[in-house]
């Protein structure tokens, strides 16, 4: 177990300094001057050149690499062109709303989805079968900033019209300002972000759960004479936990990198809503730090991933 | 004698996409208590249905009729009633043991939850009673394996854990839905012994379903034979394999290969099993029945009733005429034999095969063939067999040139495998063929037949379209298919015209040597008896070598010249089929053929005497169609 997450995790690192040349190297290739960017149109060009100077755009591309990576090394992501804070302060600061988001998120999902899903399973074709097939047609096709917005209109502005406010617009309270706070400024993205995933996952539970539930195995459960609720949740249920969680490691790592519609949309300052004015105003240290943070994620979440398949099936865990 | 189980007129509709299946019809039986019952049937016959249906494993069917155990109707129970039934009063075995236990439970929990699930009694307690279970089937060390899960058991001693688990809670009626159908031949006689031991200590009563006759010839005390959902004879043992009634039951014991001298050409019952889409207005067997008389096509069948207490759906009054077998003295075999002498069709020379597993740093070596030497001659056929994991199927892929040697020489038509160059490799590759185990697996769905058969063409003679489709056609005919079915999809194939299929691809180049694996033993047992028959007129019309793969030695001994015994990676017996069988040399042969070759039932020439016959009850969705 060790030495398979050992290999893994020395996998990722050789992903992420891949990840890192390839941002690097992009930049190096696309259009747009960061120092045009910083200095304003009318800059000089010899202003332009003693920015370019200050930032070290004057190297060569593989100096300018090998220093990025040298600094990285010591813990150093580099500072932003404009604020001159570090990246990593930066991404810290960003990191506790948009992780909010995406746990809190991640609960609503699956506890919709699942349930959705498995009342699908047990009565293929059923009216309930429907209705949660409707669900995830509904969910799957909705882009998730018009149900932000949709959101925004019936539990904000038509309470704020008769004066009454439920939920606030957006923004972010920290978890500091007490749990209440913390959760009011989210039920709303929570929800957002959930209907969308919700529906997948109600279509992978049901999919995976139809499949179990047609094993050998269930026959034999029931043959016991186990109540049916037992079948499903203890036998069934059990075996479909593998995709579940494969899915669910790729889904939150991918977010945990920035939720950006939904940060976006109810105006949560996360790492989604950082690279977006970052990119915006390539502010290239920050964009590369968003982009090794969500890489970071995804090589932790496929290991992680990989522990819980041995936890859950004794046939990797025992081979 | 009590019946502890009585079944009246039982019928199983199934709502599927295509229409109601019609699984079983009107079916009565009863089983009296403290006996081994038997319900034999082909695929599709509706026996395990049946019993699913009665057990309420099948909530989305229409059941109707009744089912009475314990003095209740089950049909009529609610389905918790029927829940704690299950388990606790109907213990329950199925065929498949790698698939019936749960892999992520100990096999310890999955049989203390039953427990838990009708008795309230403590873990503690629990786990001692399922400790002294497995005990009790044969798992020893039961202490420590309580704790272990299903894939670190072996077939056989998991589907004695089944058992274990059918038994916990001493329940008075145990049905085993084919318990050693995936077993391999050894391991299914010890399951029967089990079973059968476990029967008598217990007082317990069970229901047998199976596809195997020869397997209740010797253990059960009744026998009813299902066909397309209808009961087409029920009666004691001695009647059913002695002296049967109905024309399906005697086909059936004709199409089993143990029931002949070798060589000899099967009766195989023609034709297959009618769609369930629509219920029988008549005798359900009436198409593939050579006895059919001019009352078969008018009305359906009435209930013979015999003085033996057996009973036939048919409209022949005594034993089924095709059960007086021809007296069979010539066999076929010795004049089939093409064998040119020493004239070596494939051969190998001390070949060992070693595959590395686990991971880096670790690694193990697992010898999987160690030290095989073998000799093909051509137009013979070679049996080969042994049980799961012997090296059978690697030592043929080996053969056929789709795995390479660790050590060793193979030859095939003359080239020597280690030293064949592309091109000559190419030319090997028309010289071996292969007939696969699985018809269904083995053909890709979205091709249709004509070009699956013509592929040989494509690829190693270029012929033209026109050309290419005559010489598959007459294939088609040459197997037994019907040339116009060249545009066909397999799915619109069954099981024994697919094996035809593959058979078909496998002769269009004339191959060398044809290596077939497993080629019947996914097949029912009539189907069975038309392949092998198939098999051997090809090779006596085309001098085909064969090497023939199986597990099951009553189809080997019919069709084989010769007999090579595997075990453990290595050849430990060939020798002359009729050797094999008369003397075998080896310790390991002789127990392979005890486990595996049930004794033929003695017949009787004892004529049944007929004492009632129930003329059947106007069926009221189906008799109109056929006025």
């Amino acid at each position: 177990m060790i030495r398979l997450v050992v290999t893994r995790l020395v996998f990722g690192a050789v992903v992420l300094i891949a990840l890192s040349i390839f941002v690097f190297g992009l930049f190096f290739i696309a259009p747009g001057d960061p120092a045009r960017a910083l200095g304003g149109d009318e800059a000089s060009a010899q202003l332009l050149a003693q920015i370019r100077h200050s930032l070290g755009l004057d190297d060569p591309i593989y100096v300018q690499y090998l220093r990025f990576i040298d600094n990285a090394l010591h813990g150093n992501l580099g500072f932003s062109y404009h604020s001159q804070e570090s990246v990593l302060t930066l991404i810290g600061e960003r990191i506790p709303a948009t992780a909010s988001l995406v746990l809190g998120g991640v609960v609503v999902w699956l506890l919709i989805g699942i349930p959705v899903g498995v009342a699908s399973a047990r009565s293929p074709g059923s009216a309930r079968d429907r209705l949660g097939q409707g669900f995830t047609l509904v969910g799957l096709s909705f882009p998730s900033f018009v149900l932000g917005m949709l959101m925004l209109f019936v539990l904000y502005f038509l309470p704020r019209q008769a004066n009454f406010t439920l939920f606030p617009a957006g923004g972010y309270a920290p978890l500091s300002e007490g749990i209440g706070q913390w959760a009011r400024h989210l039920v709303l993205p929570w929800f957002t972000l959930a209907l969308v995933n919700a529906a997948i996952y109600a279509r992978l539970t049901r999919g995976q759960l139809l499949d179990v539930l047609g094993e050998d195995y269930i026959r034999t459960a029931r043959a016991k004479g186990i109540s049916e609720r037992r079948v499903v949740y203890k036998h069934g249920l059990r075996s479909t936990l593998t995709a579940i969680i494969t899915q669910l490691g790729s889904d939150v790592a991918m977010l945990l990198g920035g939720a950006i519609i939904t940060e976006q949309v109810f105006n949560l300052q996360g790492v989604g809503a950082l690279a977006i004015t970052a990119v915006t105003a390539q502010d290239r240290p920050v964009i590369i730090g968003v982009v090794l943070l969500g890489g970071t994620f995804v090589v932790v979440a496929n290991v992680i991933v990989d522990i819980l398949y041995g936890l859950l099936d004794p046939r990797i865990r025992l081979a | 004698m009590t019946s502890v189980l009585e079944v009246e007129q039982l019928s199983v509709r199934i709502p599927t996409e295509d229409g109601n299946v019609h699984a079983v019809q009107e079916v009565s039986f009863s089983v009296e208590a403290g006996t081994i019952f038997g319900i034999v049937g082909e695929s599709g016959s509706g026996k395990s249905v049946l019993t699913q249906a009665i057990s309420g494993l099948m909530p989305f069917a229409e059941i109707t009729g009744s089912a009475r155990f314990d003095g209740v109707d089950l049909l009529t129970m609610r389905p918790e009633e029927l829940q704690s039934m299950r388990g606790r009063r109907i213990g329950m075995i199925f065929q498949d043991p790698l698939s019936s236990l749960h892999p992520y439970y100990t096999i310890g929990s999955q049989i203390t939850e039953l427990i838990h699930a009708h008795e309230r009694v403590s873990p503690a307690a629990a786990k001692a009673r399922t400790i002294e279970l497995l005990a009790k089937v044969g798992i020893s060390d039961a202490g420590t394996r309580f704790s272990s899960y299903p894939h670190q058991f072996s077939g056989g001693m998991r589907q004695r854990v089944m058992i274990a688990m059918a038994l916990a809670l001493n329940p008075p009626l145990i049905i085993a839905d084919e318990p050693t159908t995936a077993l391999d031949v050894t391991v299914q006689a010890q399951i029967i012994e089990l079973l059968q031991e476990v029967q008598q200590e217990s007082g317990a009563t069970i229901v047998m379903i199976t596809h195997d006759l020869g397997l209740l010839s010797t253990i059960a005390s009744d026998v009813m034979v299902m066909y397309a959902g209808n009961r087409m004879e029920i009666g004691a043992r001695a009647e059913i394999f002695g002296r049967p009634a109905h024309p399906y039951t005697a086909g059936l014991l004709l199409s089993s290969p143990a029931n002949y001298t070798p060589g000899e050409e099967l009766v195989p019952i023609p034709g297959r099993p009618p769609s369930l889409l629509q219920p029988a207005a008549l005798c359900p067997f009436l198409e593939r029945c050579e006895s059919a008389v001019d009352d078969c096509r008018r009305l359906p069948p009435p209930v013979r009733v015999y003085a033996d207490g057996g009973r036939s759906a048919c409209w022949l009054e005594h034993k089924a005429p095709a059960t007086e077998r021809r007296p069979a003295t010539v066999a076929a075999r010795k004049i089939s034999r093409h064998r040119a002498a020493n004239v070596l069709a494939a051969s190998v020379q001390d070949v060992r095969l070693t595959y590395r597993t686990g991971p880096l740093g670790r690694r193990k070596s697992v010898p999987v063939l160690k030290g095989i030497d073998l000799e093909i001659h051509r137009g013979e056929t070679l049996g080969l067999v042994g049980e799961s994991g012997c090296g059978k199927t690697t030592l043929a892929r080996v053969i056929a040139g789709l795995a390479p040697v660790t050590e060793g020489v193979v030859t095939v038509a003359g080239a020597d495998l280690q030293y064949i160059n592309r091109a000559a490799w190419r030319r090997m590759r028309r010289e071996v063929q292969l007939v696969f185990q699985d018809p269904f697996g083995s053909l890709n769905p979205r091709r249709r037949v004509g070009s699956i058969i013509g592929d040989p063409y494509r690829i190693h003679e270029r012929l033209s379209g026109a050309q290419r489709r005559s010489r598959v056609q007459s294939l088609m005919e040459l197997v037994g298919l019907n040339p116009e079915h060249y545009n066909r999809f397999p799915s619109e194939f069954s099981g024994g015209q697919r094996q035809r299929i593959g058979i078909a691809r496998a002769l269009a180049l004339q191959p060398e040597l044809i290596i077939c694996d497993e080629p019947v033993s996914a097949l029912d047992v009539s189907i069975q008896a038309q392949i092998l028959n198939l098999l051997k007129s090809l090779q006596q019309e085309f001098g085909l070598t064969y090497l023939f793969i199986s597990h099951d030695l009553a189809v080997v001994r019919h069709i084989c010249d010769r007999i090579a015994v595997m075990d453990g990676g290595m050849i430990i017996e060939l020798a002359d089929a009729d050797s094999i069988y008369d003397a075998p040399q080896q310790e390991f042969t002789r127990t392979l053929l005890s486990a595996s070759m049930s004794r033929p039932y003695p017949i009787s020439g004892q004529p049944r005497t007929l004492v009632e016959s129930l003329s059947a009850p106007a069926r009221p969705d189906g008799v109109q169609e056929v006025a």
